[in-house]
């Protein structure tokens, strides 16, 4: 079979895209992923946040994009049925002398269309924030920033996708690309080969490789590192606001901001490397992200109510700018390269663009039952008694709570497992419904859930992983537990 | 709605000690509530031996210790639910709580017993830096999943963290044919039992290194590697003294932390150096009604304290329903504070006209000390002076006060323990 399109990389670019295109009548979608689910790679570790637009250069695809997704985004959660909060973003200036550059972005998000924006006086950040430092001489009050979910975006676009017919290829990596003389693009992956007419390139780290094999204007893709600490629940009110410090060369610093799902999150570092996996954290860069942490609020106590830190790769292209078109001299081939922050707020605009760029090359069609909507996974923890009780009438495997620190029930985590594009590993179900999330990092709850997909799925407990590939949790039957 | 005189929260040692106690004490309903499919709480996955000699005088494994009690809990008719997840607690002792067969539900308690034990510290708080693969557990998890569900995690290990269970585990790893390569530990000192020393490491011939830590996490999906190095005074890793081991599994014995999110969430106020509620003599929280014994008030080293402490908060939450679920005395009492040496005391006060003739008193020491006395002082007179061979972080210690020297003590407002060199 010959697919109309494939999109390489399951990310929130790949997927934004995917579910643009399942729009089409008669255009045959298909998204290979080198993970063993989506949201595996640069998508999975960032900040969470919904970026007003101030930030990027004015003019630039890169502020376009994040000006528009930031806009799609309340209707595209409520129709995708995932947390979003608009609790607005402050970038704090704490040198007098650096007052003027808050002017400088006040000016560049009016001159990018953010609105609302308005430049605080240090007694009215402290009134807003009053965790701030006492260094704090203003800041710059962006209302329409948001946070959400990284991991719920993503598998909620890639959902929608799959139910309007895309197709989803995981643990299929591509090695190579090759355009036959009847225009069709040759995949080689290392699960066969794959035709297609068209190719979307939305690789994250990787997308200049794949661009590089089909081009002669080469692109070059750095990826550079950020290490986050996510810290308890309690600390979740810490602030209520986005804290930025005021930009650098290197990206928008150091972030303290409420996670949707009420934790607070302290990152990222920016720290350039070579290699493309490279997402371990290193003992400078967690000392470097809590020393700069501090200095713009108060006695944050990250030592002792941090619950995990992790590092995510942006891709950060040469140029800084979203790389969003046809490559001319590879007829069919569509970069999305150089996504890099404010990707995630981008994507919906990203994935609109490519959908309308592709419609009005390739004359496509709408479907007319396409289906906009989807239902989320049930929180419990947000139900009243009585919506408990119904829930768990009906199934009573809403009454088992499987993970106590996030207070997650059999229930939701079945609904992860058998949904579409359902979970098959313990990462997969943690991204899709938090059980491994909390406080004990699944020190509880890991037996549990492994028990549940061995039920479910028929995976053998000795293949069942954390996040696919070679990462099984466990490697044998004890001597006493032999049969 | 329905009523119990005492609920008690958690079915494992503490819980069955204390509903056990309070029935002997004359509360007839008495309910346990269990989030597991079995009453005995982690003691069931601790299939060694070494429980019960304080208690029993002989050496039992987790689950004979905790069958010991079960059997009591049956023999009273104790009741209990089972798979039954306490969602929440409020000051006005109403247990919400849920299950697969019932739902959610509220139960109206004329007394509350907190015994939901301890969790461990996970990778994530230990700020280790590095990748994020499989492979890397805290013991308590590895042990259940040897011990309960029958899988080995992998063959080649290192342990960070001399924790009592990490030690356990190193020995248990080694008998199911894994090769423990090395334990380090970041303190100068172990964090466990001695015992536990000799029996699980010296005994297999598993170095313990001590003031070392794990520097470095390699492997991309599964751990591969673990660099670990000394570390200086200042608890910083010392340049050129790293060492790498290959292993697919990183075990984390990094310290018990109660759990007490419910305790929280009902407004009782805790002690930030245990982690857990802060008591009186009667093992009562700072909510009239609210007691709690085991891991949940501070972690212990051995059961058998765990079943006596328990005992202690069963009789005076019985106590408190017979009074009508009223204190006998509203008083605070008399401080009991720790210093020099001594880290905390459980319990902080003593009420004279509510403690038993004899008060346990315990606490743990913050170093390892020689030669040294536990001394206590009424006001600032020593009453106690106590010559003990060694003391160390990881074994609990204790003082015993008697009401009757409290009682003749004119104008006693303050009780110190501490740790003196002569």
């Amino acid at each position: 079979m010959i697919y109309d399109c494939l999109i390489i990389g399951a990310g929130v670019t790949g997927s934004a895209v995917a579910r643009e295109l399942s729009r089409y009548k008669d255009f045959n979608v298909g998204v290979l992923e080198k993970g063993e689910d989506v949201c595996s790679g640069t998508s999975k570790a960032n900040s969470a946040i919904v970026h007003a637009g101030f930030d990027a250069a004015e003019g630039s695809l890169m502020a376009k994009m994040n000006v528009e997704g930031n806009e799609m985004m309340d209707e595209l959660c409520r129709d995708l049925d995932i947390p979003f909060k608009r609790n607005g973003s402050m970038v704090v200036c704490i040198h007098k002398e650096e007052l003027d550059g808050l002017k400088d972005l006040y000016n560049r998000g009016v001159a990018n269309g953010v609105k609302d924006l308005k430049i605080l006086t240090k007694e009215e950040c402290l009134e807003l924030e009053p965790n701030l430092s006492d260094n704090v001489e203003g800041a710059l009050l962006a209302p329409t920033g948001g946070i959400i979910c990284p991991f719920l975006l993503n598998i909620a676009m890639a959902e929608n996708a799959n139910v309007n017919g895309v197709d989803f290829r995981f643990n299929t990596e591509v090695e190579a690309l090759k355009r036959d003389d009847k225009g069709i693009w040759h995949i080689r992956t290392n699960n066969g080969e794959y035709l297609t007419k068209n190719i979307v390139n939305a690789a994250g780290v990787y997308a200049d490789e794949f661009h590089n094999m089909v081009s002669d204007t080469k692109i070059h893709i750095t990826p550079r590192r950020g290490d986050y600490c996510l810290l308890d629940h309690e600390m979740g009110d810490f602030v209520s606001h986005t804290i930025f410090p005021q930009p650098t060369k290197l990206g928008k610093g150091v972030l303290v901001s409420p996670t949707v799902h009420g934790n607070l999150i302290v990152g990222p570092t920016a720290i350039d490397i070579e290699d493309k996996d490279a997402t371990a954290t290193t003992a400078d860069g967690i000392n470097d992200l809590m020393e700069k942490a501090g200095m713009h609020v108060r006695d944050l106590p990250i030592r002792r109510k941090v619950i995990t830190s992790f590092a995510g790769l942006r891709a950060h292209e040469d140029h800084h700018e979203f790389i969003i078109d046809w490559v001319d001299e590879a007829p069919g081939f569509f970069d999305c390269a150089g996504i890099e922050s404010p990707g995630l707020t981008s994507s919906p605009a990203i994935g609109r663009k490519v959908g309308n760029m592709f419609k009005e090359k390739l004359g496509l069609v709408e479907k007319t039952d396409w289906i906009s909507k989807r239902k989320g996974i049930v929180e419990t923890k947000n139900l009243s008694i009585e919506e408990r009780n119904e829930l768990i009438k009906k199934n009573p495997a809403y009454g088992n709570i499987i993970c106590r620190c996030e207070s997650i029930t059999e229930g939701e985590i079945l609904d992860a497992i058998h949904r579409p594009l359902g979970a098959r590993s313990l990462d997969g179900v943690k991204r899709r419904v938090r059980a491994g999330m909390g406080r004990c990092q699944a020190g509880f709850c890991s037996p549990k859930t492994m028990e549940i997909l061995n039920r479910e799925l028929g995976i053998p407990m000795e293949e069942i992983t954390k996040s696919g590939g070679r990462s099984n949790i466990v490697l044998e039957r004890t001597k006493g537990g032999r049969d | 709605m329905e009523k119990y005189d005492i609920v008690i929260v958690g079915g494992g040692p503490a819980g069955l000690a204390a509903a056990i106690s309070a029935r002997k004490s004359g509360i007839e309903k008495i309910l346990i509530l269990e989030r597991d499919h079995e009453l005995g709480g982690i003691l069931n996955q601790c299939i060694h031996n070494g429980f019960g000699l304080h208690t029993f005088k002989e050496e039992l494994t987790g689950p004979e210790y905790a069958y010991r009690f079960m059997q009591q809990v049956f023999d009273e008719k104790i009741e209990y639910k089972l798979n039954t997840m306490v969602m929440d607690i409020s000051a006005e002792r109403i247990v919400t709580a849920m299950n697969r067969e019932e739902g959610m539900f509220q139960i109206e308690a004329g007394a509350i017993i907190l015994a939901m034990g301890c969790r461990e510290r996970p990778r994530g708080a230990l700020n280790i830096p590095g990748y994020r693969p499989a492979g890397i557990f805290s013991a308590g998890t590895a042990q259940r999943l040897v011990n309960i569900e029958g899988y080995m995690p992998g063959r080649e290990v290192v342990i960070l963290g001399s924790g009592d269970i990490g030690l356990i585990m190193a020995r248990r790893m080694t008998l199911e044919g894994a090769k423990v390569k090395v334990v380090a530990e970041l303190m100068p000192y172990s964090g466990g039992l001695k015992r536990n020393i000799v029996q699980c490491l010296d005994d297999f011939g598993i170095p313990l290194k001590l003031s070392h830590t794990v520097v470095d996490i390699e492997g991309a999906e599964h751990l591969s590697a673990v660099t670990i190095a000394e570390v200086g005074k200042d608890g910083k890793p010392i340049k050129g003294t790293e060492e790498r081991y290959t292993c697919d599994t990183l075990l984390l014995s990094c310290g018990l932390i109660p759990e007490n999110e419910l305790s929280r969430s009902a407004g009782v106020e805790m002690n930030p150096v245990t982690n857990g509620p802060v008591v009186n003599e009667s093992l009562e929280t700072s909510i009239p009604g609210v007691f709690a014994c085991g891991n949940v008030l501070h972690v212990h080293d051995l059961v058998d304290f765990v079943s006596q402490e328990a005992g202690l908060a069963g009789e005076n939450a019985a106590a408190f329903v017979k009074n009508g679920c009223k204190d006998l005395s509203d008083e605070k009492g008399i401080d009991i504070v720790a210093t020099e040496g001594a880290r905390y005391t459980v319990p902080t006060t003593v009420n004279v006209d509510r403690m038993n003739d004899l008060l346990t008193v315990r606490f743990r020491v913050g170093a390892v000390f020689q030669d040294s006395y536990v001394s206590v002082y009424f006001n600032d007179e020593r009453v106690m002076h106590t010559k003990k061979k060694i003391m160390a972080p990881g074994e609990m210690e204790q003082v015993i006060l008697k009401k009757d020297k409290l009682k003749s003590f004119d104008g006693l407002n303050k009780i110190t323990v501490k740790i003196e060199h002569e």
